[in-house]
């Protein structure tokens, strides 16, 4: 046997170099981005603009809800407590106070919908788009002759996103806290952190998993991503409590449980139990407990790395017994 | 004139022949409702959510919020149909050298690209309202009287955003792929300030001074209440009457073009200057 080819097979070798390629993948990302720092405005700091929108027509809704409350008329002299008039002044005062605490939840659950979506942003469109997006600009065969392990490249990719995406995700947490004055109550900080880098691994796992995907789909990809927008946001709960769509009759479940594969449904719906307490929005609007629900991230985040594995061997193979692996626009 | 308008066209037809032609014509049909009506599905369930735990239903406010968000589709197509003709040129197809250097107006060719956009934006609005009045039970109610006012806001608000769109091309020449980022925030500042989905007085006071200076604000305003003029939400805007805000409309995309002009040929002008006319960001 050859030395290079003893070299190659190495293990200490192998990891060295993937590990090598993880870093290299991801140095542009974390370092070069930050050399056109007009990124921070365009990608970090506009997007918040969005996320205010939804805040504030929750803060519209809680405002007129509170009218109704406090108004008085010669009907109903201590106000409305939902569709009929309040009582006594008592219950006109717990009314006011849910609905206070409701409007204050349900703002937290678009501050931590935002800064999911800008994971979920760079899934779609700097890891699923990506192997499509560096076929169409010439790096692809690039990739593809160098000896590492795709699936590194890969991993650098998520490590370069996840970072470069951090900043945006904190500038949605801090607009939320100090600016919309929303309140997080964290009971189990260790919990949270490991619910969170659950979700995240298991949304790049998904990401990695559409890569291979896409470079099958072509030209479609790009819409497929745009597709994935809105309908995701939609069907994951993004900007309110996705157990809301269990509640609705008829296709409401339906929906929910497609959404479901996404692992920031769970996600989120982990997160906010965590960052609201499970009482709040009266505790009917989850899915399952915090546990269930990182245990089905965890296995999400497995399933997809496996299935991103294979996937890749698999159109690598296809890709190159078709000829097509760099073959631009189509 | 006659160049302006050839460009227009073939620009125009490519623009379609992009945005759809890589599906069959039912999936493209299916693929430019989906989008708009899960965004306005977002909405509704924002809506039922706070309906659920508040016990309180509020249909003014919803209709309020479902004609502002349908008519926004118009906003975020356009917008982003004009300003991502620039990025995608260079970026992704690389042909911008070519298509800048051929002898015709970049102004009319963006223009001609954003055209398909806007059709389906159009179509993709009349579908989100109709299944809005056919199954949430929107309170559209427009006389066939304001037809006209409607159909002449309609094209002013248009040609407000295309403007919009131009001029933000014109800095996109300077920046890298921020695509992404210009096509959420851009619409999310219009979408936060403009009054779309809740009344101007929700927000403090220097933010409805802002939204007070943007004329899509009175766009939004008049397009409501020509549909839906008996949902009663007042929406701070109630001291200028109909033909106070077309006036306004008219000046300011006149304004709003000028501007537009001279952001682009600035924008144009410091790009060749520093090289950036085909730049690829490769990150």
């Amino acid at each position: 046997m050859k030395p290079a080819t003893v070299r190659r097979t190495d293990l200490r070798y192998r990891i060295g170099l993937n590990l090598r390629a993880v870093v290299g993948r991801s140095y542009p990302r974390i370092v070069g981005a930050n050399r056109e720092p007009s990124w921070i405005f365009f990608e970090a700091l506009l997007p918040l603009l969005g996320i205010a929108a939804y805040v504030f027509i929750y803060q519209a809704f809680g405002t007129r809800a509170i009218a109704a409350i406090l108004g008085s008329s010669s009907t109903a002299p201590w106000g409305m407590c939902g569709q009929i008039p309040c009582t006594d002044a008592a219950q006109q005062a717990a009314y006011l106070a849910m609905a206070k605490a409701n409007t204050n939840a349900l703002i937290a659950s678009v501050v931590l919908g935002g800064t999911m979506v800008a994971f979920w942003l760079n899934v779609l469109w700097s890891m699923a788009s990506q192997l499509y997006w560096e076929k169409e600009i010439g790096n692809l065969q690039l990739y593809m002759m160098a000896p590492m392990n795709r699936m590194a490249l890969l991993g650098g990719m998520a490590v370069g996103g996840m970072v470069m995406t951090s900043m945006r995700a904190v500038s949605t947490l801090i607009a939320g806290i100090f600016v919309f004055g929303v309140l997080f109550q964290v009971a189990d900080p260790l919990l949270l952190l490991a619910v969170f880098f659950a979700a995240l691994v298991a949304l790049y796992g998904l990401g990695m998993m559409f890569a291979s995907l896409y470079l099958l789909w072509g030209r479609e990809a790009w819409n497929l991503s745009a597709l994935m927008e809105e309908p995701i946001f939609f069907s994951s709960g993004f900007y309110f409590p996705v157990g809301g769509l269990f509640r609705v009759p008829g296709w409401g479940p339906i929906v929910a449980i497609v959404g479901s594969f996404v692992p920031a449904t769970f996600g989120l719906d982990a997160l906010r139990q965590l960052t609201l307490s499970t009482t709040a929005f009266g505790g009917k609007l989850w899915i399952f407990d915090v546990k269930t629900e990182l245990y089905i991230l965890v296995f999400m985040a497995v399933l997809f790395l496996i299935l991103a594995r294979y996937s890749l061997a698999y159109l690598e193979t296809l890709a190159k017994r078709e000829g097509k692996l760099t073959s631009r626009h189509q | 004139m006659n160049t302006f308008w050839r460009t227009f066209k073939v620009a125009a037809w490519l623009g379609w022949e992009m945005d759809s032609n890589w599906t069959e014509p039912w999936l493209f049909i299916v693929y430019s409702v989906v989008k708009p009506v899960a965004g306005a599905f977002i909405l509704v369930l924002m809506y039922t959510v706070f309906a659920l735990i508040g016990n309180r239903a509020d249909p003014a406010a919803f209709s309020y919020m479902y004609v502002g968000n349908s008519f926004f589709i118009f906003v975020g197509s356009v917008l982003f149909g004009t300003f991502q003709v620039i990025q995608s040129d260079r970026e992704w197809y690389q042909t911008i050298r070519y298509v800048y250097m051929a002898p015709i107006s970049y102004y009319v060719y963006i223009v001609g690209r954003a055209a398909s956009k806007v059709v389906v934006a159009a179509f993709a609005v009349l579908i989100t309202l109709v299944f809005g009045i056919i199954f949430l039970d929107v309170q559209i109610h427009m006389a066939l009287a304001d037809v006209p006012l409607f159909l002449v806001s309609t094209a002013l608000g248009l040609a407000v955003r295309l403007a919009s769109g131009i001029f933000l091309g014109g800095g996109s020449f300077l920046t890298a792929k921020h695509t992404h980022g210009l096509a959420e925030g851009i619409p999310g500042l219009f979408y936060v300030f403009c009054g779309v989905l809740f009344p101007l007085s929700v927000l403090p006071v220097w933010g409805q001074a802002i939204g007070q200076a943007i004329p899509l604000t009175y766009w939004f305003d008049i397009t409501r209440r020509l549909l839906a003029p008996t949902i009663g939400v007042d929406s701070t805007l109630v001291g200028y009457d109909n033909l106070a805000i077309l006036l306004l409309l008219l000046v300011s995309s006149i304004a709003f073009f000028g501007l537009s002009l001279l952001i682009f040929k600035a924008g144009e002008y410091f790009a060749r200057k520093a090289g950036k006319i085909d730049m690829t960001t490769s990150y």
